[in-house]
């Protein structure tokens, strides 16, 4: 005959085994990014944000959309290195190469699958004489049928991109002449 | 009165005890295999979705990137599932009439968000975060299998995230394959000077098989 002592212990141990049944903490109270919420009537736990709401410690908005006193930043407001160049290619074929081509000729696979209108091809010579800050706009707020990206690409990556638009253009106006020498050669021994 | 129980006895109660252990020990390893089928980690099934959506069409068919679409999977801990307006990038234009987008136009419309059903989840006491592992170089495809071959989306292979699923990369990280130079960053032994390279690594991995790491 156990001692009471002893038989409390076992029902609390016998207890704490069946709480552990229910799994509480493998799903516990509380909402995750995403999970629906019954309490708001469009039934998300993540609410969209109040319109007109301003971010207190946002991008300077000039950054943001490449325009300042209604006019296109003609500068790269920061530093144009390598590896932004490489950041910015990486962002360009993420989310612009799917309809602008790797190239930037306007022929993504997208397209090619009956998206229209074409995008233009970066050659064309009002956008080769463009500032960066048309780019910068264009991704913050879209233009014509092209959705804008602003959700997607951060401020910095804006830029980025823009430089490497640049790249591509500098890239498809180049001369076989103006190559190195090194990458005539790597040409010619494709050849 | 002869004896109820012959000497015989003995031994059939002793089998009988070595029996009911086996059936024990047997019972445990088929609830243990069977917790593992398909049926109860659900790997490789199909998830019924309110939209067909394939990523084999979108990802191996248009080359779209990952990050198109599960845009925070790099800089924070959820990767994000695309809100609708992702879709509508496209879709404004392309095949604006199949039946089978009818549920996107309407939430294009209306603003209700599109109720995807969950394909992987972890319980609650587990804490996971994916922009660690993919700016170290952990491609999706070792965690979630062959998405881009998925018509549509389940719980990808090798990984229906059991603990010893991510306990074999974490005890052995320089095994798996990554992208960049992580790697070989790895396998020379990182801070470069006194600690040799299998110091560092063991130190790596106590670090990341830690209880704390994953239960917080
Ligand atoms: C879904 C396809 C699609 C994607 C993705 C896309 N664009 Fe476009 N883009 C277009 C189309 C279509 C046009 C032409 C729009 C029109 O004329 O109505 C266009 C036009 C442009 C223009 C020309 C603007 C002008 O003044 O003529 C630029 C610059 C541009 N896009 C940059 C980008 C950049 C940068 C990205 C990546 C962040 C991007 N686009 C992603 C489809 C796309
Ligand atoms: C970058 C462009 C793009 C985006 C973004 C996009 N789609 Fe598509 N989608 C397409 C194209 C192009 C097709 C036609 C495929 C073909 O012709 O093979 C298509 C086809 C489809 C189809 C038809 C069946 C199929 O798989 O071919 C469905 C359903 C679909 N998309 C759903 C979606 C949903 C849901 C989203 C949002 C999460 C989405 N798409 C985002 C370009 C896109
Ligand atoms: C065109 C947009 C798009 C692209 C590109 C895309 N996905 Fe998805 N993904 C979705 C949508 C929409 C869902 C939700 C519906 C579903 O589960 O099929 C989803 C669901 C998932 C899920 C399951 C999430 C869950 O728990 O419910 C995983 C994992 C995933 N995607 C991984 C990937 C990987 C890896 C890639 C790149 C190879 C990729 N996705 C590319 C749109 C996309
Ligand atoms: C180290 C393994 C691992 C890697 C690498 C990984 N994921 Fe995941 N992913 C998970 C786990 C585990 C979950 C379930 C998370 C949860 O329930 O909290 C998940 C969930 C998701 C989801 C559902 C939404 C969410 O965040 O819960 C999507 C979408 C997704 N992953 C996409 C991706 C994409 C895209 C990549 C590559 C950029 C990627 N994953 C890389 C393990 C991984
Ligand atoms: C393919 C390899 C791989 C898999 C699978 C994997 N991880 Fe990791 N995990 C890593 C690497 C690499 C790191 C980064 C280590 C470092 O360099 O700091 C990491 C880091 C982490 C961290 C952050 C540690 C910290 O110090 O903040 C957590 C948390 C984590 N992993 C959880 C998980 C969970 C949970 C799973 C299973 C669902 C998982 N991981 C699966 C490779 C992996
Ligand atoms: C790399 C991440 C990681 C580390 C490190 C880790 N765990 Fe886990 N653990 C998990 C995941 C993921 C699960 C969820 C498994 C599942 O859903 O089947 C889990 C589940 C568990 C469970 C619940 C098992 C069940 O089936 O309900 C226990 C208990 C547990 N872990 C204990 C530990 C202990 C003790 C340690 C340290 C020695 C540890 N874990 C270290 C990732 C981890």
């Amino acid at each position: 005959m156990p001692c009471p002592r002893e038989a409390a212990s076992l029902v609390l141990a016998l207890a704490a085994a069946l709480c552990a049944c229910d799994r509480q903490l493998g799903h516990q109270p509380k909402f995750h990014p995403l999970d629906p919420s019954p309490f708001f009537s469009d039934g998300r736990s993540s609410r969209p944000l109040v319109a007109g709401t301003i971010p207190l410690d946002g991008p300077d908005p000039a950054l943001a959309t490449g325009i300042k006193d209604g006019r296109y930043l003609a500068a790269f407001p920061y530093p144009v290195d390598r590896a932004m160049l490489l950041r910015g290619r990486q962002r360009f074929d993420i989310y612009c190469a799917v309809c602008h081509d790797r190239t930037g000729s306007g022929d993504g696979m997208v397209i090619r699958r009956g998206f229209r209108p074409r995008p233009p091809d970066f050659t064309d010579p009002r956008l080769m004489a463009a500032p960066p800050g048309l780019f910068v706009d264009v991704i913050a707020n879209g233009f014509g049928r092209m959705y804008p990206y602003e959700d997607r690409v951060h401020v910095r990556d804006r830029w980025a991109i823009a430089a490497y638009i640049k790249v591509l253009q500098l890239a498809a106006a180049s001369r076989f002449q103006d190559l190195p020498g090194q990458d005539r050669r790597a040409l010619e021994a494709l050849k | 009165m002869a004896q109820l129980f012959p000497p015989s006895s003995n031994s059939i109660v002793k089998a009988a005890f070595a029996a009911g252990a086996l059936v024990l020990c047997l019972a445990v390893w088929v609830a243990y295999r069977v917790e593992r089928t398909t049926y109860f980690t659900k790997a490789g099934v199909a998830c019924e979705q309110p939209v067909p959506f394939s990523h084999k069409h979108h990802v191996s068919g248009l080359g779209i990137d990952c990050r198109y679409c599960h845009v925070s999977a790099e800089d924070s801990s959820f990767a994000g599932l695309p809100p609708t307006r992702t879709c509508m990038t496209c879709h404004s234009q392309v095949w604006t009439q199949a039946q089978m987008l009818a549920a996107v136009r309407r939430s294009a419309e209306t603003g209700q968000a599109i109720a995807w059903t969950r394909v992987d989840r972890l319980p609650d006491y587990v804490y996971f975060d994916h922009s660690i592992h993919v700016r170290k170089g952990v491609a999706c495809q070792t965690c979630h299998g062959r998405v881009q071959r998925m018509p549509l989306t389940w719980r990808g292979y090798p990984f229906p995230f059991h603990m010893k699923d991510c306990l074999a990369c974490h005890r052995h990280p320089e095994r798996f394959p990554r992208e960049d130079a992580e790697l070989a960053r790895l396998s020379r032994g990182f801070p470069p000077g006194e600690r040799g390279h299998a110091a560092a690594l063991a130190e790596h991995v106590r670090l990341l098989t830690d209880c704390y790491t994953c239960h917080r």
